[in-house]
């Protein structure tokens, strides 16, 4: 039976190669498996092992030629003994991708023209009809990092989340109070995160257990507060980290927090300045959700979602009062976080926004 | 995630280096053994690709002797190269699985991890579109050639230009491109950054791009090389 050994596709972005050496010539006999000729890519060199056992009884191309991918570069005869195992042996070949060669076209499809695309599962890439309306792009580097470390968290822990009220009405009357004063005095944006910050910080130190992280059977307490701040950036999502975070004041948090989501954006971070954080605090609010659950940052143990701030019509000592309402949430592995614990340190989260000491302005 | 078997093994000669590879490749074909990336450095040679245009081997044969660089025809792709101190020589001898059996894929892993091997250093690198390698602006900071053998069990690899002394591609046009400078990390910090500094970042970073966590080990390739790892980095420096 004649088998016909065709130029493998590569890869999916790959749409010829160009024979270097055939390391069998014409008579020789071959075993399956067995290194038959290699090729030349662009940077990549590969060895094309046999389809089948049997006589190279054709070259098609020699060295030096350049073939598309799926033409017929050579033909086999597999002789009388190893005719009868060929049909076993041809689907066996189809089955195993270890092989980096396309499976020969089925021998009636004599004519290369007649091989269609789709016989070549060695390609990596889904073979999709002409015409479809899809289009395939590889994921970024960063798009990679989030994907691979979002299954990560999923995988390792046990996620729960809390969800609190919080009043926000004095905080947005206190940044609309010192905006302009922070810009005169400190060159810098007051914006909403440092308060978040600060009341987090507060809050872990009282529940140590929240910045920590899971160590095989231990629990490995963090003293440095270390809090992490999501950006959302047009390309993907980045963390830098506010390094020891509970040693700044408030002015000296805004200029931090603002440096660190700028560089983020000019793509200027050091690696060291989205490394080490200890604890998470994420801002799904910021286009007018009203609280998110998010995934943890590993190895944390926890993240704090800040939801959009909204003015609502609450209760305030019976009456009905209108008030800029905000929900918190937090997402905590309940592996060594207890809810009891979660909502406590929420609680203390909210108490410490609700009553922010202004003096710290 | 799987381990990648890291190993720094100091210089060796090219030669034996692509002895150590081809019984590497055999074995992880097999399952005897697992997927290594080899960390080395050479003596000074120059390596041609099969693709090696005559033209880019610019050094007359008595004044490569006279300087005691090799040459040797590598079974890898691209063009001519310049092996020398100073240089991280990696090879990764792994077996690609699933969608990473994908040679274009495996050429931008290579890069990504390179790239962010460069990042740990502070050095912003990136990838020029149609030039296999990674840049530094427009200098070379490490080259990439690579074979995929039967199994795609790959071997070759990636050189990382790290010292400062670069006199040797004086001898040859890298990779064929006749434009373009090289440069090293130790160039752009301003500070000398050895090959076996730069080992155990570039590890992990080449191993996580690759789908691997770095491990450091010396038994397996030891055995297979009847060579002792000279120096093996504790896996704590790595980033």
């Amino acid at each position: 039976m004649r088998v016909d050994v065709v130029m493998p596709q590569m890869g999916e972005s790959i749409a010829e190669g160009t024979i270097t050496r055939w390391m069998k010539q014409i008579g020789d006999t071959v075993s399956r498996d067995e290194p038959l000729f290699e090729i030349s890519t662009d940077k990549v060199d590969a060895e094309i092992p046999s389809p089948a056992a049997g006589k190279l009884i054709e070259i098609k191309n020699a060295a030096g030629e350049t073939v598309p991918v799926n033409q017929v570069v050579a033909v086999l005869e597999t002789d009388a003994n190893a005719a009868a195992s060929a049909g076993p042996a041809a689907p066996a070949a189809a089955e195993k991708a270890a092989s980096p060669q396309a499976p020969p076209p089925p021998p009636a499809a004599a004519k290369p023209a007649a091989a269609p695309p789709a016989t070549a599962p060695a390609a990596p890439a889904v073979s999709f009809a002409p015409g479809a309306r899809i289009e395939r792009q590889p994921m970024s580097a960063m798009r990679k990092k989030i994907a691979e470390h979002m299954i990560e968290s999923r995988r390792t822990s046990a996620h729960v989340s809390s969800l609190y009220e919080v009043d926000m009405t004095r905080i947005v009357k206190m940044r609309e109070a010192y905006k302009p004063v922070y810009q005169e005095r400190h060159g810098t944006k007051l914006t909403m995160t440092p308060f978040f910050v600060k009341a987090a910080c507060d809050a872990l130190r009282a529940w140590p257990i929240i910045n920590a992280s899971v160590d095989g059977n231990d629990i490995v307490y963090k003293k440095d507060l270390n809090i992490g701040v999501a950006v959302a950036l047009d390309w993907g999502l980045i963390v830098p980290v506010v390094k020891n975070a509970d040693e700044l004041s408030i002015a000296g948090m805004t200029r931090k927090i603002n440096d660190l989501a700028e560089r983020a954006r000019a793509k200027k971070l050091l690696p060291d300045e989205v490394q080490g954080g200890t604890f998470t605090i994420t801002n799904p609010g910021i286009f007018g959700n009203l609280f998110g659950l998010p995934i943890i940052n590993q190895p944390q143990v926890a993240i704090l979602g800040i939801g959009g701030i909204e003015k609502r019509p609450v209760v305030v000592d019976d009456a009905i009062a209108i008030r800029s309402m905000m929900y918190l949430s937090m997402s905590y592995d309940h592996r060594v976080v207890d809810g009891a614990v979660a909502d406590q340190f929420l609680a203390m989260v909210k108490k410490g926004l609700q009553e922010f000491d202004e003096s710290l302005l | 995630m799987k381990r990648l078997l890291c190993a720094f093994l100091g210089r060796v000669p090219y030669a034996e280096a692509v002895g150590l590879q081809e019984s590497l490749v055999d074995r992880v074909r097999r399952g005897e053994a697992a997927d290594t990336l080899l960390l080395l450095t050479h003596p000074p040679v120059i390596t041609l690709g099969r693709t090696t245009k005559p033209g880019h081997v610019l050094i007359e044969d008595a004044a490569r002797v006279a300087r005691g660089i090799e040459l040797h025809e590598a079974g890898r792709g691209g063009d001519v190269t310049y092996h020398g101190p100073g240089q991280l020589v990696g090879y990764p001898i792994v077996a690609l699985s699933g969608e990473r059996r994908d040679a274009h894929r495996y050429l931008r892993d290579l890069e990504e991890g390179l790239i962010a091997a460069a990042a740990a250093f502070g050095v912003q690198a990136s990838r020029l579109a149609g030039l296999t390698g990674v840049w530094a602006g427009p200098e070379k900071l490490a080259a990439i050639g690579v074979r995929i053998g039967t199994g795609w069990v790959t071997s070759h690899g990636f050189a990382l230009n790290c010292g400062s002394d670069l006199s040797g591609f004086e001898a040859i046009v890298p990779c064929g491109i006749g434009d373009r400078a090289v440069t090293s990390l130790s160039r752009i910090l301003g500070r000398e950054v050895s090959p076996e500094e730069a080992a155990p970042r570039t590890a992990s970073a080449v191993a996580a791009a690759l789908g691997y966590e770095a491990a450091w080990g010396d038994g397996a390739v030891a055995a297979g090389s009847g060579r002792g790892v000279s120096w093996p980095p504790s896996p704590g420096d790595a980033p």
